[in-house]
């Protein structure tokens, strides 16, 4: 059949379902005032619900068929979207509207209002020695909630920092790879950048990872303390942001030194930039200190070993960070 | 008045703004170009295009690099992508419209590769790629500037482009080169086998499959769904407030 004839015989079967009006069945007086029939309204609703079962029928045939999640979304929204014009429709025309208003009611015992306070009043009375309740409630309430703060120490060392002091860095501990096979001094071009690890440690310890790159020498610029830190210009940084711990994953590294910004490392979080050739100083960002640097040496099978520890506290600052002397 | 003064100036700053970066300058071609081809017609274009940075004959100058011994990869990449020639020596090299046809791009790569010993263009073979892999690479060696999905990001000083219109063999091109300050990678530290996976990546992550329709830098469907709820509630509150107001009214 065409689409028409559906469409007649949806509004045929409307009317003909549609049931008399009479009295209430038990022949009671009305209490919701008639409302006139109105047919075309219910064609309407009709109309409104097989067109809501047809999207959603399409929804099926649809997901059957594997068809986009665009035609989907449109196949089930516009089913949701005809059966609440539906609705509308039903509440709109078929549906008695009358608007009754009630007032509140009068307060109903004003009296008893007066009661209940002097109840509460009076019920207090018994109380002769408030002072001596009212300071041990107080410590009470006190002693509780220190013990619920107390967890709080749980969330890092307090008094002692010294502990974030510790590194797995130690003189000839020989940096390895993410699977643990050493780095040899070879591995490492100039242009790219290498994370390292030390050997038999616990890769997950905040001082663990370095960032390793490899600068020509008139690139390098390191404080005469560190002089011999860099051998053959291979440099190894701790790989944790000194600001919020994030590790430093972005390398710049120029091509044409004159025109373009300098060797940096570079922390993703906040953009801190650290000075690839001048023992990590912090040239950009939020980082308060440089990034702690780790002297190496090169061992006769040219495996890269550190050559000390590293040369400040590792990882974002906290407290009594910057009074801490740098160990070494 | 005044907030009209401060629109008209954001509006003036905001066309004005694109006119700040130095123009391209034109191309200069010599006259009896189409009678020339190959290493001649490139030594000509170079000295007309390329000389007053990169230096006769490739030795280069304080303003642009020497050019002996790129080969014919860096000229490739730096032509095919637009980013030579460059307005000014101090900016960085981004993709623009390429001024110099593929004949002409051909004859000053083969100049320059022809001043020195250097690598060939090179040709990848992303097909053999796998996309998997590319992705634990890319996340690994690119997506820290790059971002995930290769949609470009930035880094103190210097943009890192998207990748959406790069060629297998610009990508290729570019992770040898490391163009203005981005890592080089040498053949020890990507594979070319690997790199035809990370090429298979980028090729995937320039079209990727958006499954909510709507890609929003293919941040994946969860962040779809917010938006798409967040517009939802607007939607609604705005019905609810319109109604809540002809109620009233009646």
């Amino acid at each position: 059949m065409k689409p028409r004839n559906w469409l007649m015989a949806a509004l045929v079967a409307a009317r003909t379902v549609r049931r008399p009006h009479h009295e209430s069945a038990d022949g009671r007086e009305r209490i919701v005032a008639r409302s006139e029939p109105d047919p075309g309204a219910e064609a309407l609703v009709a109309l409104l619900l097989v067109l809501t079962a047809l999207a959603a029928a399409l929804f099926v045939v649809a997901y059957g068929l594997d068809w986009s999640t665009q035609a989907l979304g449109g196949a089930l929204g516009g089913a949701l979207a005809l059966l609440a014009a539906a609705l509308i429709v039903t509440a709109k025309r078929l549906m008695p509207d009358e608007e009754i208003p009630e007032l509140y009611p009068d307060e109903e015992h004003p009296e008893e209002q007066e009661k209940v306070d002097q109840i509460v009043r009076e019920s207090g009375s018994g109380l002769t020695r408030k002072r001596l309740l009212g300071t041990t409630a107080g410590i009470a309430g006190t002693a509780l909630g220190a013990a619920l703060l107390t967890p709080a120490l749980s969330l890092g060392p307090f008094a002692d920092t010294s502990r974030l002091n510790e590194t797995p860095w130690r003189r000839g501990t020989r940096l390895v790879d993410r699977d643990g096979k050493p780095w040899s001094a070879d591995d490492i071009d100039d242009g790219a950048f290498y994370t390292a690890f030390p050997e038999g440690a616990d890769p997950d310890a905040i001082a663990s990872p370095l960032v390793m790159i490899k600068l020509a020498a008139p690139d390098i610029h390191l404080p005469p303390e560190r002089a011999g830190w860099a051998p053959e210009g291979i440099l190894a940084y701790s790989k944790i942001c000194t600001h919020a711990g994030c590790a430093i994953a972005l390398y710049r590294n120029p091509l044409f030194q004159p025109v373009e910004p300098s060797h940096a490392l570079v922390c993703p979080c906040h953009y801190s930039t650290f000075d690839a050739g001048a023992a990590g100083n912090v040239l950009f960002g939020p980082a308060g200190r440089p990034l702690p640097q780790l002297p190496l040496m090169i061992d006769g099978s040219r495996d890269l070993r550190a050559a000390g520890n590293l040369s400040g506290p590792v990882g974002p600052a906290w407290w009594g960070v910057r009074s801490r002397p740098t160990s070494s | 008045m005044r907030i009209r003064a401060l629109l008209g100036a954001l509006l003036a700053a905001l066309t004005l703004a694109p006119g700040a970066a130095a123009a391209p300058r034109p191309i200069v071609r010599p006259a009896d170009e189409a009678s020339k081809s190959g290493v001649e017609l490139g030594s000509e274009l170079y000295a007309g295009n390329c000389a007053t940075c990169h230096g006769i004959a490739g030795v280069g100058t304080p303003i642009g690099p020497r050019l002996r011994g790129v080969g014919a990869l860096a000229p490739d990449f730096y032509l095919s992508t637009g980013y030579m020639p460059l307005g000014s020596a101090h900016e960085q090299p981004i993709r623009v419209r390429v001024l110099l046809d593929k004949r002409e791009r051909d004859a000053i790569t083969a100049y320059v590769a022809s001043l020195g010993k250097g690598p060939a263009v090179p040709t990848p073979d992303p097909a053999s790629g796998d996309v998997a892999e590319g992705r634990e690479l890319f996340t690994e060696h690119c997506a820290g500037c790059h971002q995930v999905v290769a949609e470009g990001g930035i880094m103190p000083g210097a943009k890192a482009p998207p990748l959406n219109r790069a060629t297998p063999v610009q990508i290729a091109e570019a992770v040898r080169i490391g163009p203005y300050v981005m890592p080089d990678f040498s053949k020890k530290d990507i594979t070319d086998a690997q790199l035809n996976s990370i090429i298979a990546y980028v090729r995937y992550a320039q079209d990727p499959y958006d499954a909510g329709g709507w890609g929003i830098s293919h941040l994946g469907p969860f962040s779809e769904g917010m938006v798409t709820w967040l517009l939802a509630v607007v939607v609604l509150v705005a019905t609810c407030v319109l109604l809540g107001k002809r109620m009233r009214a009646s």
